[in-house]
């Protein structure tokens, strides 16, 4: 049984084929419209996210598929006291294929370890969300035609941002991968990231607290929010959020081929008038997200 | 000062000076009925000090919480007074309700049923992580 629950489980070769299949179904979406016919998905969000589940929603409800769920552990009967691997065993026995969001880290896991359908983590508190970076992998993909030799800028909060932990995981694995780590002192990349990937992997990196330093060098650009809860005082949320600000003046200096990408929702970190720019790939990026899910259903209903 | 040798037992040598006495408890050695001696501080050559722990009569060890405990010990079994067997241990790939994963954010926070389980991701710093939630060991 195929799960996925932690995006170092995919080979690269694995990235590669979900990828291809995602391509050719936005190229001929009609040839997979009834691919899980009389399937059905199961949504377990045990804490709600909007649009990771209307993402999987689509995706299969697009490939001719079924859906049911729910999308708060309150009208669920975890309330009543229920384990995750009950929970899982009962759900599997009316669906084809689960996918579940928990607020606690290692939940789906948990829930593969006793399923007898496949599991797929859409985010367990500030652990994994595998899915999130397929996607960013999808966009990357197709916006700038290659993983390797890419100078990939991140910046905002990069010391508990999930997304940017995988995607730095998931990046390291190809060859001439450099990164440009953009935050303020209070949010940088956490040691073991550096030390267990990015050192054991001799990935070339920087660190710096200015947005505009590297801007010329960098093929992405993956902003992140600042969130103003992670500060320690006001004053200094304040003082450091401008700086993590894009906008059009701060991309003077960027290659006409920039490829700017968001995990969403955005706050205020990038400036409404920078949706405008063809560079500006985030909205596109939560397309993409969908296409990336289904090549992910059928691989895991293994559905040719 | 002595302590008298054993004929059929085993002694748990190389113990790093002062843990003598977390392995005694680890493997519940206070429950035998046979006697047990602990001596910490002995001098070695190897490490300056060492604690040793001789027990009178042979049982099955374990290994996995020895290994973790201290992975440079060697048990040395003895048998009509000749040591028969030395075996050294090593650091456990795996371990289960030895350390109790601190991530209030982990499921094993709510689901009281679930062990605990800790995984070796680097032996050189001795590093090991929540199966679950990838939280590293505290120190």
């Amino acid at each position: 049984m195929k799960h996925l629950i932690d995006i170092k489980e995919l080979s690269k070769d694995e990235i590669k084929e979900l990828i291809e299949v995602a391509k050719d179904i936005m190229q001929s979406p009609e040839k997979y419209s009834e691919k899980c016919k009389h399937k059905k998905l199961a949504t377990l969000f045990f804490e709600p996210s909007t649009r990771t589940r209307l993402s999987f929603e689509a995706a299969m409800l697009e490939l001719g598929g079924s859906v049911l769920g729910f999308s708060e552990a309150g009208s669920s009967s975890t309330a009543k006291g229920e384990s995750v691997s009950d929970t899982i065993q009962v759900v599997g026995c009316y669906s084809d294929i689960i996918v579940m969001r928990h607020p606690k880290e290692g939940a789906p896991f948990v829930a593969s370890l006793k399923s007898s359908v496949p599991i797929i983590n859409a985010g367990d508190g500030g652990h994994n969300h595998p899915t999130q970076t397929l996607t960013d992998l999808l966009t990357i993909a197709c916006e700038k035609k290659r993983f390797d030799h890419l100078t990939i800028g991140i910046c905002g909060d990069l010391k508990f941002g999930r997304t940017v932990h995988s995607l730095v995981t998931a990046m390291a694995r190809y060859a001439g991968i450099k990164f440009v780590f953009i935050s303020p002192e209070e949010l940088k990349m956490p040691e073991y990231i550096k030390e267990e990937i990015l050192q054991k992997n001799k990935i070339e990196y920087v660190e710096t607290n200015d947005l505009e330093k590297y801007m010329g060098d960098l093929d992405i650009l993956y902003m992140t929010r600042v969130q103003k809860e992670r500060f320690f005082n006001e004053e200094d949320y304040i003082r450091l959020k401008d700086y993590f600000i894009l906008n059009r003046s701060k991309l003077e200096k960027a290659k006409k081929d920039l490829c700017i990408m968001h995990p969403l929702p955005r706050v205020n970190e990038i400036a409404t008038e920078v949706d405008d720019d063809p560079r500006a790939c985030y909205f596109k990026q939560a397309r993409y997200g969908k296409y990336i899910r289904m090549a992910l259903i059928l691989k895991l209903l293994e559905i040719k | 000062m002595n302590i008298d040798s054993i004929k059929n037992g085993i002694v748990i040598d190389h113990i790093q000076a002062k843990k003598g006495m977390e392995i005694y408890e680890a493997l519940k050695l206070g429950d035998l009925d046979c006697s047990v001696a602990i001596i910490t501080n002995a001098r070695s050559q190897k490490m300056g000090k060492k604690d040793i722990i001789k027990i009178d009569q042979n049982m099955d060890l374990d290994l996995t919480v020895l290994g973790y405990l201290d992975p440079n010990i060697t048990i040395n079994i003895i048998k009509d007074n000749q040591r028969v067997e030395k075996r050294h241990v090593q650091l456990p790939q795996e371990v289960e309700n030895l350390i109790q994963c601190k991530n209030p954010r982990c499921i094993t926070s709510t689901e009281q049923d679930l062990k605990h389980v800790f995984v070796l991701t680097d032996p050189e710093k001795r590093a090991y992580r929540c199966k679950y939630c990838e939280t590293l060991k505290e120190e």
